[in-house]
């Protein structure tokens, strides 16, 4: 099929994009790399009056460091995120997920802001957000509103944005350089929406576990941290049981939906048997051998 | 209704012009204003891959963009492999290792596996794999079309030395 009419606006920039939103209100839906909301216009499962098309704008696509974190532009493509040295070298957790986001074509146009506001329950970029405790910094007319990941995923396909906002930045802290990181994956053909996925991190001092974060996309309504799973490995020595009772706690937090891809059991054995892979592997690169305790 | 809005781009190196609602897909605007139909149309939601086309230099869902988006773009479709009559190094291992059975997803394979090359020369048939399952044959032919790529990356990287 073929999208219903609708009136078009390509601002040249977020503030311009800004007002546009202010005049049309809930009419107007944003479009940033199109790879979701394209084919809901094709089906006219999505209808709206205005279209606010980002992709000429020339000020919410970079990468840059700032403070000690990442700051990466609204429009950012997945592509770029996927061959950034600096995403590689300062958040290799984000540059592993990435691969698993659609298919070389799709990140093309695929961006992170996009990703993030459509908050598909299997998407990764929510999960490895929520892993990283970013922020997302959000823009009306008025300014400029700073959410955690925690409090903008808030449901199935819905986020803390309001009409007339518009997400414009992911402020992501990289881990400190005694951590390891891992993001792993089951989906039926490579490229599909995760069935499950787990993104971990764990910062470890000598065979103690510092912090550990853990959130999984494809088994809830939403990205979501696994905190009941990240206390157990907090709690003590980190060894093959801690691990395992962590992944055990993982697959308890979730209930998740049965559809035609899984059953709910089915998924929540993926979150247990993925919690556990991410974690050994996270570890593994967290513990080099001279973090080791001698 | 909203106005038709003019769009200038290039497409396989020649300027076009052209007029659209904004609605347009940029797939049906090849195929249909530009009569450019070697780029082909499956599912229209960005699943199967037949529209995939190089958009500034970077394969992309036709599907998935509208035509407006692509004024003062260059665009390169599977038009724009062969040059000058002879067979893009890619098109003659499709040919040579069977790599097509009915044709449908042929450009599409093409134009994804043209841009694959140029990111990661030298690919892994694992990598191949993974790459091409960014389109879809329904012919089920991928064990030719995974051959034709091994062996067109083998020549095109032997013909950069």
């Amino acid at each position: 099929m073929k999208p219903a009419p609708f009136e078009y606006h390509a601002p040249s920039s977020a503030s311009h994009a800004l007002e546009l939103l202010a005049r049309h209100g809930a009419d107007a839906r944003i479009l940033a790399g199109g790879q979701s909301l394209v084919p809901l216009l094709n089906f006219r499962l999505s209808a709206p009056a205005v279209i606010v098309d980002l992709n000429r704008t020339a000020d919410l696509a970079y990468i840059k460091e700032e403070g000690g974190s990442l700051r990466i532009g609204a429009m950012t493509r997945q592509r770029a995120i996927e061959f950034s040295a600096l995403v590689r070298s300062r958040l290799p957790l984000l540059a592993e997920a990435t691969r698993w986001v659609g298919h070389l074509p799709t990140r093309t146009r695929g961006t992170i802001g996009g990703s993030l506001a459509h908050s598909d329950p299997a998407a990764e970029y929510p999960a490895v957000v929520a892993a990283l405790d970013g922020e997302i910094a959000i823009r009306n007319s008025g300014g400029e509103r700073v959410v955690r990941a925690a409090d903008f995923f808030v449901g199935f396909m819905s986020t803390a944005l309001r009409p007339g906002e518009m997400l414009t930045e992911v402020r992501l802290t990289p881990p400190p350089p005694d951590s390891g990181w891992a993001f792993e994956e089951f989906s039926r053909r490579r490229g599909d929406f995760a069935i499950v996925g787990i993104a971990a991190v764990v910062a470890m001092e000598r065979n103690r576990c510092r912090m550990a974060r853990l959130a999984v996309c494809g088994a809830a309504p939403c990205a979501m941290r696994l905190r009941g799973a990240e206390e157990i490995l907090e709690a003590g020595r980190i060894e093959e049981r801690s691990v395992h009772n962590a992944a055990t706690r993982a697959a308890e937090l979730v209930d998740p939906p049965s559809d035609l891809h899984a059953s709910s059991d089915y998924r929540r054995h993926l979150t247990r048997v993925l919690t556990r892979r991410a974690l050994n592997r996270a570890l593994a690169r967290a513990c080099r051998p001279e973090a080791v305790d001698a | 209704m909203p106005e038709p809005q003019r769009i200038r781009l290039t497409v396989n190196g020649q300027p076009h012009e052209g007029s659209a609602e904004p609605r347009r897909l940029l797939v049906d605007f090849l195929r249909e204003d530009l009569a450019l139909t070697g780029t082909h149309v499956g599912c229209e939601h960005g699943i199967c891959g037949a529209c995939t086309i190089l958009f500034n230099g970077e394969a992309v869902r036709s599907c998935l963009m509208l035509a407006v988006q692509a004024d003062g773009a260059e665009l390169m479709t599977v038009e724009g492999l062969a040059r000058g009559g002879e067979l893009h190094i890619l098109q003659l291992a499709f040919r040579e290792h069977h790599a097509l059975q009915c044709g449908f997803c042929t450009p599409g394979m093409l134009m994804a596996a043209y841009d694959f090359l140029r990111v990661n020369p030298r690919p892994t048939e694992d990598e191949v794999r993974e790459a091409l399952s960014a389109v879809l044959c329904r012919c089920t032919g991928y064990q030719g079309i995974v051959r034709a790529v091994m062996a067109a990356a083998r020549r095109m990287s032997a013909a950069d030395e």
